[in-house]
C-alpha cells in the first residue's frame, strides 16, 4: 500500500470492483475453484447425500415392515386401551380409546412441568439469595446444596426422592396416622389430599367476578404507575391487587354458596376418598425434578445478581432502599435480564427430564403412549414417531413462551 | 478440492456398507454363525431369573435358555442374557436384539397375532392372583373396594386387573411399576394395599420379604397365565429348534431321563421314547437342523423339566411352589408334552 | 450474651476484637437479628438432617456382612452397606469377565495417562502427550472389547458396572468435540442449506429427551437398517448419546464464536488467510479456549446422563445395584445402594466441576492481563 502507482488488475479487490467477472474465468478448474460455486456444489450435495439416507432408511422400514406383517397405520389410537390410569385429569377408563389415553399422558406432562417450573424457580431464587447472603452458615449450607445437587444424576434424584416420599410419610397401611391440617387437607404416603372445588349452576358469576377483579387490579396498577411517575409517591399494589382477586370473588360466593362447593377428602377403607389427590408418584417427581433444576436456576441467578455492577447496590443503599427493597426492585430486575436465556434452558431441561417419570410408574406422554399402549399394540415405529413429536412440541412452545417473556423484559434503548 | 474428494469417498463407502449388507438367514443359521445365542429374560425376579454371588444368571428361564444353547451350540453358557422389562420384551425381540424369549410371558391371541410372535408352547401354567399384608384383614380381592393396587407394567396382568374390577364393578387406584423389584419395595413400603402378578411371581417376591408370613396369598386367580417362550414370527425353522428343545426336557422327566443318568440310558434303555430322545433311534436332531445328541445335550447340561422346577421353584428353594398345574399329565398335571417321533 | 454488651463500653476491647475467631463469628453469624435466626435455623437443618443421617449410615451402620440378614443381626437399625462391601466389584467391573479384569484395570490406569497432559499444562513432552490421549479412546476400545492383535474378544454385552460408565463418558466426550465443532460450523456458515440441516438436527436433538433417543436406539434403529444387520446395542447407544452430546456442544462452541472479540475476525480476514486456515490458525484456538468452562460442563452432564442406560437394559452402576436388589440375600437395600452411587457420581462430577471452575477463573486472569 506504500505505492500509490499500484496497478489496479494485479490488486485483486480492485479488479473485482471494476471489471465484473465472469464465472466462467480459468476455464473448468477455476470454475470449480470459485468460492460461490463450490458453495452451491457442496450444498447440492448436502441435499443429495441427505435425501439418499433418508430414501435408504425409508426403504428398509418397508422391507424390514413387510418382512414381519406389520404395516404402518395410526387406527389403533381410536380403538380401546384396555388399561387404567392413576392420575386422570379428564375423564377416562379402560373402555377409552388410545387416543385419549395419549391425552392424559401429554396433560401428566404438562402438569408436572408447569408445577416443576413454578417450585425450580422458587427454591433457586432462594437458594441464590442463601447462597449471597452475608450469613456464612446459610451460604455454605446453599452452596453445600447447590453441588451435591447438580453433580447427581436426575434419575437418582427422582428415586431417592420417591424413595422418601413412600417410605418416610405416614405409612397408612399399618395404621400410621396421616398428617392432617384442620381435617381438610391429609397427607400420607397415599398421596396428598386437598378439598376439590366443584362447580355447580351459577359458577359462572365466579368466573365472572374472578375476571373482573384480575381487570381491576390491573387499572390500579396503571393507576399507582402513573401516580408514582407524576407525583413520585409509591402506592401499594401487589397487596390491594391480592386482596381485589381473593375478595371479590368470595364476596360473590357468599351470596350463591350453592354455586361451588368443596369435597372433603377422608379418610376410607383403604384409601383416602374424595377431594383432589395429588399422587405420590406426581409429587415425588416433580418435587425431585424441581430441586434438581433449581440448583442450576441457583447458580444461574447468582451469576446474574453478581453481574449486576456494585455501583447499582450502593446507589440503592445511598438511596435508602433496605436490602430486601433493593433486591426486589433493583438488583433482581437487572439479575434476570442476564439469566432469562440460561433459565429458559433449565426449563426446557425439567420438561424433557420428566419423561424419567417411567422409573417411578408416573403416567406421562412415555408411561401411556410410549409404554403401555406401544407395548399392548406393539405399534413402535407410530408411537416413538408421537412421542418425539409431543417433546418437540412442548420444547417449542416453552422457548416460545420465554421468547415473548425475554422480549417483555430486555432493556429498551432509548 | 480436497474436501470434495473426501466426501464423495465417504459417499461410496456408506453406499458400499449399504449394499453389503447381509441378506437376512435364518435364525438358526445366525446363532450358529454367531456361536452364542441371544436370549431375552427378566431383569431380576428371584426363582426365574436373578443373578447369584458370581454375578451368573441363575432361574427356571434362564436354564430353558441354557437348555437351547447346549441343543444348538453344544454349549449351555454360549448365552448373552438380554434383559427385558414387561415393556420392552417383545420390541427387543421383534427388532432382533434376541433371538428368543424366555420371560415368563403369558401367551394371549393378540400377542401371538397382532405383535406377530409365535409361541412354542407353555413351560409354566400360572394365574394372576393378589397379596396383601395379613394385618389388613382380607379374605377376598373382592374385598378391595377403594384399594391401591400395585401392577408390574406391559404385561397382562394391567389388562386382567382392569377386566376383574370393571366386571366386579370394584373401584381401585393401580399403580405401574416397571419391574418387580421395584414393586416389591413399593409394595412393602405401603404405597399399595396389594400386588398383582403372577400367583409364582407373587410366592417368589414374597420369599424374599423380611417377614413372609405377615403376607397372604388371596384365593382368587383372576386369569389364566400359560407362561411360554416365543420367537419372531416367520422363522418356523428356527421355531421348531426351540419348541422341541422344552418339549424334549418335559418329555425327558415323563420318561425319568435325568442330567445323572441321560448318559447310561444311552446304551442302558430299551424303552423306544427314551432312545428317540437321547438320539439313539431315528435321527430326530437331523429333522431341526441339529446332530443327533441335540437333547442328550440340553438335558445333560440343565436337567429335565423337574429338575429344573426342584431347583429353583420347588419346596425346597425359598419359593417354596408345588408342581401344582405343573406336573405331569401322569400325576394329575397339566404337563403333556409332545411326542418326540 | 447480656455479658458481653455490659463488658462493650468498659476499658477491654470488646471480646469479639479480643478473640479473633469470636469476632468472625459474631461478624458472620449473629450480626443482626435476622442474622441470628438464620443461624438458628441453619444449625437446626443441620442437626435435623444431618444427625439423623450419620446415625443410621455410621453410627448403627454394619460395613461388612454378607447378607442382608446378617446385617439385621448386628444392628437392625442401621444402614448395611455389606452390599457395596461384598459386591464392590460387580458395580466396578459389571459382568465382565474375570479372567479378563486385568484390561478394564489397565485401561482405567492409562486413562489417568491420557488425562495428565490435558491436565498438567507444564508436562514435559506435553505434545506428545496429548497425541496418546487422543489415541486414548481406540486403544481402550481395542483393550476392553479385544478381537485383534491376539487379545480375546470379550462381547460388548458384558460391558458394565463403573468401566460401562467410562466406556460411553469416554467415547461420547471425545467424539461429540469434533461433531459439536462441526456442527457449530455449519451453523454459522453462509451456505443456507448447510445452515438449516445444522439448525434442523441441532434443535430436533435438543428438544426431545435423552431416553426417547436411547429407546429409538435401542428398538427402532433395526428398523431403519437393512434386515439381518446385527450390530452391537452398545454402539448403536454410543452413537445416539454420541449425537445427543454433539448437539449441545455445537451450542457451547457457537456461544464460544460469538464471544470471540469482531477484531478477530476482521483481523483474520485482513490477512487474506482462507477459510479453513484461518479458522484453524485463528478462530478455533481462541473459541476453543473461551468455551472449554461450558465444554466441561457439558461433559459433567454426558456423564451424569449415561445412568440413562438403564431404561434400555445396559447395567450402569445403577442397573448394577438394581440388580443386586433382587437376589434375595441383599434385597430392601434400596436406600444403601442409591446412596452409594449417588455418592459415586457426586465425586466423579464434582471434581470435574471444581476443574471447569478452575479453568474459568485462570480465564478471566488471563483476559484481565491481556486487558491491562
Amino acid at each position: 500500500m506504500t505505492s500509490v502507482t499500484t496497478d489496479p488488475a494485479q490488486d485483486p479487490r480492485m479488479s473485482g470492483a471494476s471489471k465484473p467477472p465472469s464465472l466462467f474465468d480459468g476455464g473448468l478448474q477455476g470454475f470449480l475453484r470459485r468460492k460461490e460455486v463450490r458453495a452451491v456444489l457442496y450444498q447440492i450435495l448436502a441435499v443429495t447425500v441427505l435425501f439418499a439416507a433418508f430414501a435408504w432408511m425409508g426403504n428398509n422400514v418397508v422391507i424390514n415392515l413387510k418382512a414381519l406383517g406389520k404395516d404402518f397405520s395410526y387406527e389403533f389410537l381410536g380403538q380401546a386401551s384396555n388399561y387404567d390410569i392413576n392420575q386422570r385429569p379428564i375423564e377416562y377408563d379402560s373402555q377409552s380409546t388410545h387416543g385419549r389415553a395419549m391425552l392424559i399422558g401429554i396433560i401428566n406432562t404438562g402438569l408436572v412441568a408447569f408445577v416443576g417450573i413454578i417450585f425450580a424457580s422458587v427454591i433457586g431464587l432462594l437458594v441464590a439469595i442463601a447462597r449471597l447472603s452475608p450469613n456464612w452458615l446459610l451460604s455454605r449450607l446453599a452452596y453445600a446444596f447447590t453441588e451435591f445437587v447438580r453433580n447427581v444424576p436426575v434419575l437418582l434424584h427422582i428415586l431417592l426422592v420417591y424413595g422418601v416420599v413412600i417410605t418416610v410419610l405416614p405409612n397408612q397401611r399399618e395404621g400410621e396416622e396421616p398428617f392432617t391440617l384442620f381435617d381438610r387437607v391429609i397427607l400420607s404416603n397415599r398421596g396428598l389430599f386437598i378439598p376439590k372445588p366443584e362447580m355447580h349452576q351459577g359458577a359462572g358469576y365466579l368466573f365472572i367476578a374472578f375476571l373482573a377483579a384480575c381487570a381491576l387490579a390491573y387499572l390500579w396498577r396503571r393507576y399507582a404507575k402513573v401516580r408514582q411517575e407524576q407525583e413520585g409517591k409509591t402506592l401499594p399494589v401487589l397487596l390491594p391487587s391480592l386482596g381485589l382477586i381473593i375478595l371479590l370473588p368470595f364476596l360473590m360466593w357468599l351470596t350463591s354458596p350453592d354455586s361451588l362447593t368443596f369435597s372433603i377428602p377422608e379418610q376410607g377403607r383403604f384409601n383416602v376418598k374424595h377431594g383432589l389427590r395429588l399422587l405420590p408418584e406426581f409429587f415425588a417427581l416433580t418435587l425431585a425434578l424441581a430441586i434438581y433444576t433449581s440448583a442450576f436456576i441457583a447458580e444461574v441467578i447468582r451469576a446474574g445478581i453478581l453481574s449486576v455492577s456494585k455501583g447499582q447496590k450502593e446507589a440503592a443503599g445511598a438511596l435508602g432502599f433496605s436490602r430486601l427493597y433493593a433486591l426486589r426492585l433493583i438488583i433482581l430486575p437487572q439479575a434476570l435480564r442476564v439469566a432469562i436465556p440460561p433459565i429458559t434452558n433449565q426449563y426446557l431441561n425439567l420438561t424433557k427430564n420428566s419423561s424419567l417419570a417411567i422409573a417411578i410408574g408416573y403416567q406421562d406422554i412415555v408411561g401411556t403412549i410410549g409404554g403401555i399402549t406401544l407395548n399392548q399394540t406393539g405399534r413402535e415405529m407410530e408411537c416413538m414417531i408421537l412421542v418425539l413429536l409431543l417433546y418437540l412440541s412442548f420444547s417449542l412452545f416453552i422457548s416460545f413462551l420465554m421468547n415473548i417473556y425475554n422480549r417483555s423484559i430486555a432493556l429498551v434503548e432509548r | 478440492m480436497r474436501t470434495l474428494a473426501t466426501i464423495a469417498a465417504a459417499l461410496a463407502v456408506a453406499a458400499s456398507f449399504a449394499l453389503s449388507a447381509p441378506a437376512s438367514a435364518g435364525t438358526l443359521e445366525d446363532v450358529k454363525a454367531r456361536g452364542s445365542l441371544k436370549c431375552i429374560i427378566n431383569t431380576g425376579l428371584i426363582g426365574f431369573a436373578f443373578t447369584d454371588a458370581n454375578g451368573q444368571w441363575q432361574g427356571f428361564d434362564v436354564d430353558f435358555c441354557r437348555a437351547t444353547a447346549a441343543a444348538v451350540l453344544g454349549d449351555p453358557n454360549a448365552v448373552e442374557f438380554v434383559n427385558a422389562t414387561g415393556k420392552t420384551r417383545f420390541t427387543l425381540l421383534n427388532s432382533g436384539e434376541g433371538d428368543l424369549l424366555y420371560r415368563n410371558t403369558t401367551v394371549t391371541m393378540s400377542r401371538d397375532a397382532d405383535l406377530k410372535l409365535t409361541f412354542l408352547g407353555v413351560n409354566y401354567y400360572d394365574g394372576q392372583g393378589f397379596i396383601v399384608p395379613k394385618s389388613l384383614g382380607i379374605s377376598s380381592a373382592h374385598d378391595l373396594d377403594g384399594a391401591s393396587v400395585c401392577i408390574q407394567t406391559g404385561t397382562t396382568t394391567e389388562l386382567n386387573l382392569a377386566d376383574f374390577f370393571r366386571a366386579n364393578n370394584i373401584s381401585y387406584e393401580s399403580v405401574p411399576i416397571e419391574t418387580n423389584e421395584e414393586a416389591r419395595q413399593t409394595y412393602l413400603a405401603g404405597r399399595c394395599d396389594a400386588y398383582t402378578t403372577d400367583h409364582s411371581g407373587l410366592a417368589a417376591t414374597r420369599a424374599s420379604f423380611d417377614d413372609p408370613s405377615a403376607h397372604v396369598l388371596l384365593p382368587e386367580i383372576i386369569s389364566k397365565e400359560p407362561l411360554g417362550p416365543a420367537v419372531r414370527q416367520g422363522d418356523d425353522e428356527w421355531a421348531d429348534v426351540v419348541r422341541w428343545v422344552m418339549t424334549a426336557l418335559i418329555e425327558a422327566e415323563e420318561y425319568g431321563i435325568t442330567s445323572g443318568n441321560a448318559d447310561q440310558l444311552v446304551s442302558g434303555s430299551d424303552n423306544p421314547s427314551v432312545r428317540r430322545i437321547l438320539g439313539v433311534e431315528g435321527s430326530y436332531g437331523s429333522f431341526i437342523g441339529l446332530d443327533e445328541e441335540w437333547a442328550r445335550r440340553a438335558i445333560k447340561s440343565v436337567g429335565n423339566y423337574g429338575e429344573i422346577f426342584e431347583r429353583h421353584l420347588g419346596p425346597n428353594t425359598p419359593i417354596g411352589l408345588e408342581r401344582g398345574l405343573n406336573a405331569q399329565w401322569t400325576d394329575g398335571g397339566l404337563l403333556y408334552a409332545y411326542p418326540i417321533r | 450474651m447480656a455479658d458481653t454488651t455490659a463488658h462493650k463500653d468498659e476499658e477491654q476491647a470488646p471480646i469479639t476484637e479480643r478473640i479473633p475467631a469470636v469476632g468472625w463469628v459474631w461478624k458472620n453469624l449473629f450480626s443482626t437479628p435476622l442474622n441470628t435466626v438464620l443461624t438458628l435455623f441453619s444449625l437446626w437443618l443441620i442437626w435435623k438432617v444431618g444427625f439423623s443421617f450419620v446415625d443410621w449410615a455410621f453410627l448403627k451402620g454394619v460395613l461388612f456382612a454378607d447378607s442382608r440378614v446378617a446385617c439385621r443381626e448386628i444392628s437392625p437399625h442401621g444402614a448395611c452397606w455389606g452390599i457395596i462391601s461384598e459386591r464392590f466389584d460387580i458395580f466396578v467391573y459389571g459382568r465382565y469377565p474375570h479372567e479378563h479384569r486385568w484390561r478394564v484395570n489397565l485401561s482405567f490406569i492409562l486413562l489417568i495417562v491420557a488425562l495428565a497432559p490435558v491436565l498438567w499444562e507444564t508436562m514435559p513432552f506435553r505434545k506428545r502427550g496429548l497425541l496418546f490421549t487422543v489415541a486414548y479412546p481406540f486403544i481402550a476400545g481395542w483393550l476392553l472389547a479385544g478381537g485383534l492383535f491376539g487379545l480375546d474378544p470379550v462381547n460388548t454385552r458384558n460391558f458394565s458396572g463403573f468401566m460401562l460408565t467410562l466406556v460411553i463418558g469416554v467415547t461420547g466426550i471425545s467424539l461429540s468435540l469434533p461433531i459439536g465443532v462441526a456442527l457449530a460450523l455449519a451453523r454459522r456458515s453462509s451456505m443456507p442449506v448447510l445452515r438449516i440441516i445444522a439448525v434442523v438436527f441441532i434443535e430436533f436433538i435438543r428438544g426431545v429427551p435423552l431416553i426417547t433417543l436411547l429407546f429409538i436406539a435401542s428398538v427402532l434403529l433395526a428398523y431403519f437398517l437393512p434386515p439381518g444387520t446385527d450390530f452391537d446395542l452398545i454402539i448403536r447407544v454410543l452413537i445416539m448419546v454420541t449425537l445427543f452430546a454433539s448437539a449441545y456442544m455445537a451450542e457451547v462452541i457457537r456461544g464460544g464464536f460469538q464471544a470471540l472479540p469482531r477484531g478477530q475476525y476482521e483481523a483474520a480476514e485482513a490477512l487474506g488467510l482462507s477459510y479453513w486456515k484461518s479458522l484453524q490458525k485463528i478462530y478455533l484456538p481462541q473459541v476453543l479456549r473461551i468455551s472449554i468452562p461450558g465444554i466441561v460442563n457439558s461433559f459433567i452432564g454426558l456423564y451424569k446422563d449415561t445412568t440413562l442406560v438403564i431404561i434400555i437394559g445396559l447395567l450402569d452402576p445403577l442397573g448394577i445395584g438394581r440388580s443386586l436388589l433382587s437376589d434375595a440375600k441383599w434385597a430392601g437395600l434400596a436406600a444403601e445402594m442409591y446412596l452409594f452411587v449417588a455418592l459415586f457420581y457426586f465425586i466423579s462430577c464434582f471434581a470435574m466441576s471444581r476443574y471447569s471452575l478452575y479453568l474459568e477463573r485462570k480465564l478471566e486472569r488471563e483476559q484481565a492481563a491481556e486487558q491491562n
